[in-house]
């Protein structure tokens, strides 16, 4: 019987359920009402507080038991039960995933009926799955497969469907949606809905005829996704995943007229080692660069590298639109956001475009760097654009999008030809035979292999504004930026907190402008005694909470500079980073990314030397110039709040 | 409805004066009134006879969140076939429908209640919508009701669309919320988090009639009627292979024999109990009585006559829970499809033993596993129809398959 308590997990939501979000108890009163319980799980007793679920229960007393529809990241569903368990005194079996303790019990997990009843459901399952594994994207990292042998699956029990069901839906650049492999889960459900509050995938119809599907059936390009890439992640099977691009590449390499190079970015390296067996966080950086020229790139460049220099773009943007507004009296949007993560430019784009004056205009690194390789890597190399094949190895799948956007074609070709994933690389690496963790490491290619501390902690959510701060603090006070924060860690806005916000008064400003800045800016008087107020979200779910404060006037309404990510974790948790993924997943990716900050020579982006060469030779009258802004800053389309 | 026959007895529900339960009611304090309900002990009449008494209480007992309120909802979705007495009292008796409805907030400190209609029954809601209006003017609803300061309740109604998974609480509860009529995980159960997650008591239109009903003459009274386990009058819609089809009213634990002689329909093959996910039993179970104990039943009786073919009727159901499942749990989805595939390989001659052992393990698994009673409750009908005629339908001859002669 239920309890008058309400237990601390909500595992009563039904899988689409939008409506107001339960505060759970908070676990100090759970225990303070009495709250600590025993269970015995197969014989072993383990105490927990109240609410917690069975499956919780049975994980911290080392029982596992096997689960489909549940995924960390997600509100519970308990519509496949697989999980299900045997609980004394009940009639029927339980879902473990969503049965919360609420008094002491008994419970079993393996008994004959629990068996019965997950080996059925597995074979229910493969009796309409229709795709052969050999040809599946997730062949040897698929859920239900590793289930169906788990279960001991020998022969179709209740038949199996031979043919295709429904078409592919290839019509995005970014994600693909085969639903002859949906077992119906509802994770990309609950993580469009409930996790990114995008809400692009919704199940339609009912009974044996529901089907996961878009606003009136419509292809996936012509809704309001934003590419973010999160439902791959989490869809257990291969009904979901990225548009793959990597034939592409491989024609490119194959073909000896064009010069192909790569850049990749920080969170495929920290990442990828996953595809190949080692532990979350295991960073594959120099082993990856000499593994990128085995498979053929003619050159490997660093993506840290243009976030550097997106870095010195943006922060000028953002003390010439303080300077504009405090010192010139002109009307300019504030708070200025961040413009890197295109899932989330797309997300502004549909759900508030009368916010797109607030986007910096300054590229995202990876096309920056692709506008700069066909014209000046191309100019210094004498090498014709034409002939030049820019590859972006990217957490990322909304890159994909990214890079086919019409107006990013600044160079007078496609600035970044083709997006790759982490996961995609690591196949490409597969079919060379390489074994990506044995590969001796190599250092990137000049000119554009120099990266600073700052431009690898894009990677994670809060890096991009941390990256931002060393160099907008040190420059504007002309003191180190050490002074302010320790070893320039700019702790408050690291993290994982959905929305963190940080005041930083102004106590001192430099009385020189530095060279570099001296064009934008006269003087940073202006700036003396104002306090710098900042913040960072990530996941549009947490922009989204972050933009309607802003729309009501709230305290983000009074921020200067805001960053946003489109994915939880920032770009470690992207939609190509290797499946599964988790909060310890992402936590260790993100470990690896300022580890590698920490050791880091040059840890601010304007000491880059090789952005600073760059401005001294190509973007010669300074960031924000007319020539970087020729090449180096974008613009952008409303879009529609269901469609297009 | 009531087949005029001349010999027609009133029901009870006819002889209690409207109001009288409620006045009763408010007399007592909220613990004794639940008390009064306890000793009654009155079980559901929506088909699952949980103790209503139990249910009240609880959702007394539960918290409720910071500006919020707890809720009655009437479960008037009447989806299970064979099942149309709750039409009988939404048209009749509407008054002590909301009688009951008034007495459980008062038991649980309700202030807003909810009648969920069943979309077919459209058409009264015009008639449903005054009568609350009369309510309202004569003080029975809206601000101190009865002259109690504090108790303020009132009722609206609010439509299905023809699903009959909503008659589930929790799928009922998600549709009001305006979402899929998708049913929750329990625990927690609505007398916990119901609509809105804040305590919610649902019940079925007959429950709470009877309980204006037991208000108004006593709880000794109504427990002096039917069994021990299953106290009480129940009504019971009668349909099928009979001369009298009709809503019947008797007392719990009539034989199915006694309830087939007042019906006209004692040359019948076999009854189904309890609608389509009720058990269908055969003439050797008719000394069977139909109370909570033994052969339990919302009220859905259905005969069938000597000339019917039970697979086919078997066929009928399978078809109704592929239609009508949700579609969230892997069991019941699936599942059913699977039931109903088999039965038309029995159609055609096709369905070996063997794998008809296997539907019957697959049956096992969706009562065990399935989220909801749909799921739990579908494969009754084909294991009774199977186990009850297996031989009419094993030896039965292949139904021709197309073209074929």
């Amino acid at each position: 019987m239920s309890s008058p308590v309400s237990p601390s997990v909500d595992t009563s939501r039904a899988p689409t359920s939008q409506t107001v979000k339960n505060d759970p108890l908070p676990s100090d009163v759970a225990e303070r009402i009495g709250g600590s319980i025993t269970v015995q799980i197969d014989g072993r007793d383990v105490k927990v507080p109240m609410g917690t679920t069975l499956l919780e229960a049975a994980k911290r007393v080392g029982v596992r038991i096997p689960t489909l529809c549940h995924h960390p990241d997600l509100c519970v569903a308990g519509v496949c039960r697989v999980c299900v368990v045997e609980v004394e005194g009940q009639r029927g079996l339980q879902a473990s995933c969503a049965y919360p303790v609420t008094s002491s019990m008994k419970v079993w997990t393996h008994t004959r009926k629990v068996r019965q009843a997950r080996r059925h459901i597995i074979d229910l399952l493969l009796s309409t799955h229709h795709g052969e594994c050999y040809s599946c994207k997730r062949n040897n990292n698929c859920e239900l497969q590793a289930l169906a042998r788990e279960c001991g699956v020998d022969h179709y029990r209740f038949g199996h469907v031979t043919e295709s069901q429904c078409p592919i839906d290839r019509s995005s650049h970014a994600v693909v949606r085969d639903m002859d492999k949906c077992i119906l889960c509802r994770r990309c459900v609950r993580t469009c809905i409930d996790m990114q509050e995008v809400g692009v995938l919704e199940a339609i119809g009912r009974s044996s005829q529901t089907r996961i599907s878009t606003y009136l059936d419509l292809p996936l390009a012509d809704v309001v996704c934003i590419n973010c890439g999160q439902c791959i992640n989490r869809c257990p099977t291969g009904a979901l995943h990225a548009n793959d691009s990597s034939d592409d590449v491989w024609r490119a390499i194959d073909d000896p007229t064009k010069h192909v190079v790569i850049q990749t970015a920080p969170s495929p390296r920290a990442a990828i080692g996953e595809c190949f067996g080692c532990e979350p966080g295991t960073s594959m950086t120099y082993p990856m660069n000499t593994a990128l020229r085995t498979v053929g790139f003619d050159k490997v460049f660093d993506t840290n590298f243009s976030a550097d220099l997106t870095i010195v773009e943006e922060g000028t943007e953002l003390l010439r639109r303080l300077h504009s507004a405090l010192v010139l009296q002109q009307p300019v949007a504030f708070p200025q956001f961040t413009s890197c993560s295109p899932g989330w430019v797309k997300f502004l784009e549909h759900f508030y475009p009368e916010y797109i004056p607030n986007l910096s205009t300054a590229k995202s690194p990876q096309q920056m760097f692709g506008a700069v390789i066909k014209t000046y890597y191309a100019k210094q190399h004498g090498l014709d654009p034409k002939d030049i094949v820019t590859v972006a190895l990217m957490p990322c799948s909304a890159k994909k999008f990214e890079c086919n956007r019409p107006e990013m074609a600044d160079s007078g070709f496609k600035d970044v030809d083709f997006g790759l994933t982490t996961r995609e690389m690591a196949q490409m690496f597969k079919e060379a035979a390489i074994h990506l963790p044995d590969m001796p490491g190599s250092d990137f290619d000049d000119p554009f292999g120099t990266s600073t501390g700052s431009g690898v902690i894009f990677g994670a959510t809060g890096g991009v504004m941390e990256s931002a701060l060393r160099m907008v603090l040190e420059l504007v006070s002309g003191s180190p930026v050490e002074k302010l924060f320790e070893h320039a860690n700019i702790v408050p806005v690291r993290g994982f907190e959905g929305v963190r916000y940080l005041e930083i008064p102004i106590t001192q400003v430099s009385p020189k402008v530095p060279a570099l800045l001296a064009r934008v800016i006269p003087s940073f008087e202006f700036l003396k005694g104002a306090t710098l107020k900042v913040a960072v979200a990530h996941g549009t779910a947490n922009a989204r909470r972050v933009m309607e404060d802003i729309k009501a006037g709230g305290k983000f309404s009074e921020c200067h500079f805001i960053e946003f990510m489109g994915c939880i974790g920032g770009c470690i948790g992207g939609g190509g980073q290797p499946i599964p993924t988790s909060p310890e997943i992402r936590a260790a990716r993100a470990r690896a990314l300022y580890q590698e900050d920490a050791v880091a020579v040059v840890r601010k982006s304007h000491e880059n030397p090789a952005v600073l060469k760059l401005y001294e030779q190509f973007f010669t009258d300074g960031p924000g110039g007319h020539l970087s802004h020729g090449l180096l800053h974008t613009s952008y389309v409303a879009r529609g709040k269901h469609i297009g | 409805m009531i087949p005029r026959d001349g010999k027609r007895t009133p029901l009870t529900f006819e002889s209690i004066t409207p109001g009288a339960g409620l006045t009763a009611a408010l007399k007592l304090s909220r613990a004794d009134l639940i008390a009064e309900l306890a000793a009654s002990k009155l079980r559901g009449r929506g088909g699952a006879g949980f103790p209503t008494a139990t249910k009240w209480n609880l959702a007394a007992a539960a918290r409720v969140q910071e500006g919020q309120h707890k809720y009655v909802v009437c479960n008037a979705d009447e989806g299970e076939p064979g099942t149309f007495k709750d039409r009988v009292l939404l048209l009749d008796h509407a008054d002590l429908v909301f009688e009951g409805m008034t007495i459980a907030a008062r038991a649980i400190g309700a202030r807003k209640g909810i009648l969920y209609l069943r979309a077919e029954y459209i058409y009264m809601r015009r008639l449903l919508e005054a009568e609350l209006i009369q309510r309202r003017e004569a003080g029975l609803l809206g601000s101190a009701i009865g002259g109690l300061e504090g108790f303020d309740f009132d009722i609206a109604i609010r439509m299905g669309a023809g699903a009959y998974v909503c008659g589930e609480e929790t799928a009922l509860i998600e549709s009001l919320e305006g979402n899929r009529g998708e049913p929750r995980n329990r625990p927690p159960f609505p007398v916990d988090t119901g609509f809105l997650r804040q305590p919610t008591v649902v019940n079925n239109v007959e429950t709470l009639a009877a309980v204006a009903a037991i208000f108004a003459k006593g709880a000794a009274w109504f427990r002096a009627i039917g069994s021990e386990q299953s106290t009480g009058f129940k009504l019971f819609s009668v349909s099928g292979d009979c001369e009298r089809p009709g809503v019947y009213e008797f007392p719990f634990a009539i034989t199915i024999a006694d309830l087939l002689s007042q019906v006209g329909g004692t040359n019948a093959k076999a009854v189904q109990v309890g609608g389509a996910s009720g058990t269908c039993l055969p003439a050797s179970e008719f000394g069977r009585r139909l109370a909570f104990e033994d052969a339990a039943t919302g009220g859905s009786i259905i005969v069938f006559g000597p000339g019917r073919d039970m697979l086919l009727v078997a066929k009928n159901f399978m078809e109704f829970f592929v239609e009508e499942s949700c579609g969230q749990c892997t069991p019941c989805r699936m599942g059913n499809v699977k039931l109903l595939e088999g039965i038309e390989m029995l159609e055609r001659g096709e369905c070996s033993s063997a794998y008809l052992s296997e539907l019957f393990g697959l049956c096992e698994t969706m009562q065990l596993a399935s989220k909801c009673g749909l799921g739990q409750s579908s494969p009754n009908a084909f294991l009774s129809i199977m186990h009850g005629f297996r031989n009419e339908i094993m030896g039965r001859s292949p139904v021709p398959m197309r073209g074929e002669r």
